[in-house]
């Protein structure tokens, strides 16, 4: 056991970290950091560079356009774009659907969709939440009807988020009315361009336009859209959701969070000292720093048991209720950072919506990112709902 | 980067914990806590001498099977399923670990004998007013010809009625929290001059208030390094009972979601009730971060010294806390039974209190590790 890179994994770290210095947009530096929200040119921009180069997927197997990589690779680039502050890619094509469709997908489906996600021509929005189905997801209840070879959606979705930009959905529809809750649901692609969706935006506290409701009025899909048998689509939203949890742990992005507070607490003044010299924030860095470091080393533990040929169990379920936590002390320590700052609104002015000027450029989304993170803990499976998959499937209550 | 064992350290594993299964439940624990010495010294020699276990952490040249701190982690992991109280800290991680890093003539001699099972080491560091600050010590080593004399009192001297010798910090010079002049000793237990007041501990082990009055030893005594080796050497106990921490954790929530399968209440198994489903989740989750930080504990001890501090003192920190959490809520969760002695629940809790402070608690170890790493 050794926690040491090899002479191997120092080459790739710096090849990656060279990369990164010649290849990451100019036009995106610094947007990380500062909370900035992201258009959809940011995020393909980013996107296309790394296709470009054969990195966009490095989980997935090699033959659909992976990398190949050691789990030791995968870790140390997460930790090298983070560290760069390089935004996140769009989880719902890569993370998501591009599994399921490898997994569980016809040779059809693999060739035709699996190329779109890489480059990054298609964008893929999630379909599952419905306003009478979040955490109990199961009772969903937008229908899909068989006509001929052809289904009939009908139904609502919500929380879509980025549907404004969406090429491509999966749907989680039921298929069999009369099936107990979790075994009439398919899995349904569905091309966002099919007349009868309509997609209208939510506006969350910080101010976005990040999540939508989605309605669904007679759209006709062709059945070869549908992955996995008929009635069998929870198989393929539990297998996402397990893969899911593992990547939302964002363990190397809080890790770039926890040094920039330190950064801007050490310049920050409180009295004739720094903030970060304030015994009480600073005990609050510390501890964040403990859990982290706790959260990173679980993580850690559970790539080893996947390269020992464990895939990621319902023990995942820890790293998202861990890593939602840490994201949201995060941004509770830089709203506190930012002090009289954090109350400037630098939206809805009309001309000039994104000018920064007033306070210090790291505290301007301090708070709408802070209201935004709250998420973290209810998306995803909310953490109530990952206790209750550790109770079930792990403790065997 | 591996995280893997190797086959010899899943062999090791397999071993002890066949070991203990076949010769360490609760009864016959309970049996041993209350004989007259306290332990069944048949248990020390079966690990030792019959089944090799105590020479995993220690060089080849010295008889050993060339591992280290892993290895430590491994059997502390281990002996904490069991809540054993045998003196393995303070005998192989501790004063073995002390020899290891001195070397000479006395690591020449006294690791073969812990290897074999004839040695056993307490640790006499702990002084009245000293808390955990290590080089806070009245306890005084005056040089006295080619030897020194002993002069002191040593607080809660884990293992000393059992001890063939003591591993004792005492000053050869400067003032009471003078980092310089603090040094390490390691001197026969029955050495003229010193007097024990033993007593049991609440959580199973036997211990002693430890007095020293002119007791002559020999300069051999000395395992140079000073202040910076006795800072290395309870760095490594303490990931070591980090490691004790990962153990008991686990067992504390195996038997708690056991216990709620069982037990009855409003006409159904309690553990159906989704506050206490969540409050065990919740157990899980701090148990496998105890694993998570004294395997990241374990994997630092060989960094630069402020380095491995920062990273035993966040480990600790956090084992600490989460060791309070499954602590208390096994207890909560069992009721009125966790209360008693009857129960193994209990006996785990107590353990795991114990470790909470044992070497630093929490508070101490986030001032230590802020102090390291974030600049005022």
């Amino acid at each position: 056991m050794d926690l040491e890179f090899s002479p191997e994994e120092i080459a790739f770290r710096d090849e990656v970290r060279t990369f990164i210095a010649e290849n990451y947009p100019a036009q995106l530096r610094g947007k990380q950091d500062e909370g900035d929200e992201l258009t959809k040119e940011d995020f393909l921009s980013w996107h296309r560079v790394l296709h470009k180069k054969g990195w966009v997927a490095p989980a997935w197997p090699v033959e659909y356009g992976g990398t190949g990589w050691s789990v030791t690779q995968r870790f140390i680039f997460s930790e090298e774009t983070a560290r760069a502050d390089c935004i996140r890619l769009m989880p719902f094509g890569l993370t998501m659907v591009g599994p399921v469709i490898y997994t569980f997908g016809t040779p059809e489906q693999k060739a035709k969709f699996l190329p779109r996600i890489l480059s990054g021509e298609d964008w893929w929005c999630q379909g599952y939440s419905e306003p009478g189905a979040g955490s109990d997801l199961a009772n969903l209840r937008t229908r899909a009807v068989r006509d001929g070879d052809h289904y009939v959606i009908n139904g609502q979705k919500t929380w879509t988020t980025m549907a404004q930009h969406a090429d491509w959905g999966f749907f989680l529809c039921r298929t069999d009315p009369d099936a107990k809750a979790q075994e009439g649901i398919s899995f349904i692609l569905v091309d966002m361009k099919t007349p009868g969706i309509e997609v209208r935006p939510i506006i969350t506290l910080g101010g976005e336009h990040e999540v939508n409701e989605v309605f669904l009025e007679d759209v006709r899909v062709p059945v070869e859209n549908r992955v996995f048998e008929e009635n069998k689509g929870w198989t393929c939203a539990k297998f996402l959701l397990a893969h899911e949890r593992v990547g939302i742990a964002g363990v190397a992005s809080s890790k770039r969070g926890v040094e920039r507070i330190k950064e801007i607490a050490q310049t920050e003044l409180d009295g004739e000292k720094s903030l970060l010299a304030n015994p009480f924030f600073r005990r609050k860095v510390a501890e964040l720093e403990m859990d982290l470091t706790a959260l990173e080393f679980t993580e850690l533990r559970v790539l080893a048991g996947e390269a020992a040929g464990k895939g990621p169990g319902p023990e995942s379920s820890l790293l998202k209720i861990k890593g939602s936590e840490i994201q949201q002390r995060l941004t509770e320590l830089t709203l506190e950072m930012a002090g009289h700052y954090g109350a400037p609104y630098f939206r809805g002015f009309g001309e000039g919506d994104n000018e920064h000027g007033i306070g210090p450029a790291w505290a301007n989304r301090a708070a709408p990112v802070y209201f935004n993170t709250r998420k973290t803990t209810i998306y995803g499976g909310s953490n109530e709902i990952q206790r209750g998959i550790i109770a079930k499937m792990v403790l065997g209550l | 980067m591996d995280l893997s064992y190797t086959e010899t350290q899943d062999m090791l594993r397999d071993t002890l914990a066949k070991f203990l299964a076949d010769t360490y439940d609760f009864e016959t624990r309970k049996k041993m806590l209350a004989s007259p010495e306290g332990r069944d010294p048949g248990i020390w020699r079966a690990l030792s001498a019959e089944l090799g276990l105590t020479s995993a952490p220690f060089a080849e040249e010295h008889g050993g099977m060339g591992g280290g701190a892993i290895e430590n982690m491994i059997m502390m992991e281990e002996l904490g399923k069991v809540i054993a109280i045998e003196p393995w800290l303070q005998t192989v991680v501790i004063g073995g670990g002390a020899l290891k890093a001195a070397g000479g003539a006395l690591a020449d001699a006294t690791i073969p004998a812990i290897i074999a099972g004839d040695a056993i080491i307490a640790f006499a560091y702990a002084e009245p007013t000293g808390r955990y600050n290590l080089a806070d010590l009245t306890t005084t080593a005056k040089a006295d010809g080619s030897g020194y004399v002993l002069n002191g009192h040593k607080a809660s001297v884990y293992a000393a009625p059992w001890a063939t010798h003591l591993l004792v910090t005492a000053r050869t010079g400067g003032s009471q929290r003078e980092r310089a002049g603090v040094e390490l000793f390691l001197i026969d237990a029955k050495s003229p001059g010193i007097t024990r007041r033993d007593y049991p501990t609440v959580d199973g082990f036997r211990a002693s208030e430890v007095y020293f009055e002119n007791v002559a030893i020999p300069g051999e005594a000395l395992l140079s390094g000073g202040i910076d080796l006795i800072e290395r050497v309870v760095d490594e106990a303490n990931v070591a009972i980090c490691a004790e921490g990962t153990g008991i954790a686990r067992t504390m929530v195996a038997h708690t979601v056991e216990y709620t399968k069982q037990r009855k209440q409003f006409g159904q198994p309690i553990g159906k009730f989704q506050v206490l489903q969540h409050r065990m989740s919740d157990m899980f989750c701090e148990a496998e971060q105890i694993a998570s930080m004294a395997l990241m504990g374990t994997l630092k001890l060989d960094l630069p010294a402020d380095q491995r501090k920062a990273a035993v003192s966040l480990a600790k920190a956090k084992v600490a806390r989460s060791l309070r959490i499954t602590g208390q809520h096994a207890i909560q969760t069992h009721g009125g039974i966790g209360i008693t002695m009857e129960l193994a629940i209990g006996h785990y809790f107590k353990r795991a209190s114990m470790i909470e402070g044992q070497f630093g608690n929490a508070d101490h170890h986030l001032e230590r590790y802020e102090a390291l790493t974030l600049p005022a």
